[in-house]
């Protein structure tokens, strides 16, 4: 079984974490190559080929590839199936966009986010917002996957494959970027950090929300926020954790002024420990909390902030 | 412009999904079914492009069981013009996977011609996040996925997306796919009136049979559980109770 691992690269640079875990599932599947594309690509290609695992290392450096839209990227990936059984890639918003697009020129099935390998043709997926678990077995000649990174361990990275260059596909020029907007922030990423801290609703309005984030700088974690907060403008949307937001799985996930709905549990409840900090002692959140606090979250948030020094 | 929206019918969000003891899949006989939010949105999104003046006509779609007509009726009630069924099940527990969806969605483009596919970005039952990107590869169109944002100057649709690290703006080329996301707007409730006229409204109903695609699934379900739940937590009293637990007891800070 020959597996395309298709990187996480962001201007250039390789988002280890999202690649390091899907590489750990990708190796399930059989021996793998690294694909990076993008306008620069070759930094992150040198990073990628530290990946234990990885066999080789493609790069793919082209302008049509920069900004990772969908239908160069798509057509690139689809010039090089031919050499493999799967093609296997993090459940990044990027891989959404692409593998889906992949698989259909390939005629074959998506299946994203899969939270566990059973093997190379059967796959675990969470459905209906993580209710429930599918085991599903491919019955397509190539298998295109895309892997939830919170349900696995990064491989390491004391690897050292050769990098070869490649070119890029045609680009079917149907679409053209336009602008990013995206916050600089120097707290570590939602997806890979150890301590999250997430506001809902209950902050009640977008100043608030600094205490938030100053509990969170004083633990060293990344922020999160629920739909209703981002709704309302509290938060920026790649805050959102949820079902149909991001999916974490930190050490510690310290929920407050959430309530618990089911599409917010889906996107944390597999975090290690979990702490609620809600005035409702109904509140949801609380079935799926390790350690619960009934109180007013701006009473408790200041004391938390004292009593951590 | 003529705008295809597919619009399908899911559990309702709302209601709590039991898997089914014997592992064959979730209950879904009597428990309350509503359009995918996700595509209300899309719905919402068409109708305002309506009434801007950009789209002459809505054409809703739906590929399931036949009740999916209560869909259906749904969008041509918020506004949709006509809608198509394609009965592509007798039984609500029978799959039809999103590659399927797509190229049921891709001959009944053909036959539309339609400028503009606006579809949800996900279905909140399978959660699979593909079908818009499966048709757009089809169709060799362009595709703009977790629209936040849309604007149609001349042939080009501007779309801010919905991304790992913020929004991204881009311009594609039209016709196109656009998949939407929650922001993009807030979908309007059908009025009494226009209930009673979508009662009206044409809506055809067609087989995959006459598409001529096969929807023999790919994918073979082996089996669907219960997650593993959770061991149960304690209540503390107090800030300082949880601070200690969260260092001594946890561990994690
Ligand atoms: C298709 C779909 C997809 C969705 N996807 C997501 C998703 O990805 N992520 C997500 O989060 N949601 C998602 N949602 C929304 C979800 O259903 C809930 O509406 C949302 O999570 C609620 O956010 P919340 O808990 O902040 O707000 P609320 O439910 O309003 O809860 C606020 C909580 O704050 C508490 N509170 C208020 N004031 C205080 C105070 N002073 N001190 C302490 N506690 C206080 C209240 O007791 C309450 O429990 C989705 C919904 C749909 C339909
Ligand atoms: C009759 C029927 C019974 C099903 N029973 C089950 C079941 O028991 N268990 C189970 O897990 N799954 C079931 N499904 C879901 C099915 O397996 C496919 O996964 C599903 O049709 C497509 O996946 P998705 O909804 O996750 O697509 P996504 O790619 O997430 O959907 C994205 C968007 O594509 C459009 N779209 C998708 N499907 C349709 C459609 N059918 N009609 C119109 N527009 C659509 C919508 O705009 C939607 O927002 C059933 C589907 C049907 C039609």
């Amino acid at each position: 079984m020959a597996v395309l691992l298709f990187a996480e690269v962001t201007n250039g640079e390789l988002a280890w974490d999202a690649t390091s875990k899907a590489m750990t599932a990708a190796k399930m599947m059989g021996d793998v190559t690294v694909l990076c594309a993008g306008a620069q690509a070759s930094a992150a290609a040198a990073e990628a080929a530290k990946l234990e695992g990885a066999t080789k290392v493609l790069c793919a450096e082209d302008a049509s590839l920069g900004h990772r839209l969908a239908e160069p990227t798509a057509a690139l990936i689809v010039s090089l199936a031919g050499d493999y059984s799967h093609i296997v890639a993090p459940a990044t918003t990027d891989a959404k966009n692409v593998l889906p697009r992949v698989a259909a020129l390939l005629d074959a099935m998506v299946i994203t986010d899969v939270s566990g390998v059973v093997d190379a043709d059967t796959f675990e997926r969470p459905i209906y917002a993580g209710n429930a678990i599918q085991t599903v077995k491919s019955k397509d000649a190539v298998k295109v996957v895309s892997i939830r990174t919170s349900t696995f361990d990064a491989a390491a990275d004391t690897g050292s494959a050769p990098v070869e260059t490649i070119s890029a596909a045609d680009n079917p020029a149907l679409s053209e970027w336009v602008e990013d907007k995206v916050q600089e922030t120097d707290r570590p990423e939602l997806t890979s950090a150890k301590i999250v801290v997430s506001g809902g609703r209950g902050v009640g309005s977008e100043e608030n929300f600094e205490l938030i984030e100053s509990l969170a700088d004083k633990l060293g974690a990344a922020v999160g926020a629920s739909r209703a907060a981002v709704d309302s403008g509290y938060a920026p949307n790649d805050w959102q954790v949820g079902q149909t937001g991001k999916v974490v799985a930190p050490d510690l996930y310290v929920a407050i002024g959430i309530s618990g709905a089911i599409q917010h549990l889906a996107g944390m409840k597999d975090s290690k420990v979990i702490v609620a900090i809600n005035k409702d002692e109904e509140a949801p959140i609380f079935q799926v909390a390790d350690y619960g606090l009934v109180g007013d979250l701006f009473d408790a948030v200041p004391k938390l902030k004292e009593a951590l020094g | 412009m003529k705008v295809l929206v597919p619009v399908k019918r899911v559990i309702d969000y709302n209601v709590k999904v039991r898997v089914k003891a014997d592992g064959t899949g979730v209950d879904l006989a009597n428990v309350k079914m509503s359009m995918n939010p996700f595509d209300e949105i899309a719905v919402e999104q068409a109708i305002r492009m309506k009434e801007a003046g950009t789209v002459e006509e809505i054409v809703a779609v739906s590929i399931g069981v036949k009740q999916a007509q209560e869909t259906l009726r749904t969008a041509l009630a918020m506004g949709a013009d006509r809608a198509i069924l394609v009965v592509a099940s007798e039984d609500v527990n029978t799959d039809i996977e999103p590659l399927a969806v797509a190229k049921i969605l891709k001959a009944v483009v053909d036959e539309e011609a339609p400028g503009l596919v606006i579809c949800g970005k996900q279905a909140i039952d399978n959660d699979m996040n593909a079908t818009g990107q499966m048709l757009s590869a089809l169709l060799g169109w362009s595709q703009a996925t977790f629209a936040s944002e849309v604007a149609v100057e001349g042939d080009s649709a501007i779309v801010t997306r919905e991304v790992d690290g913020g929004l991204q703006t881009i311009k594609v080329k039209m016709p196109a796919i656009i998949s939407v996301d929650l922001r993009l707007n807030e979908p309007r409730y059908a009025s009494l009136p226009n209930i009673m006229k979508a009662k009206k409204k044409p809506m055809d109903e067609k087989t995959p049979a006459d598409y001529g695609v096969d929807v023999t699934p790919r994918l073979e379900i082996l089996s669907t559980v219960e997650p593993a739940t959770r061991a149960a937590g304690v209540m503390v009293g107090s800030v300082e109770e949880l601070v200690t637990k969260l260092k001594d007891e946890a561990g994690v800070i």
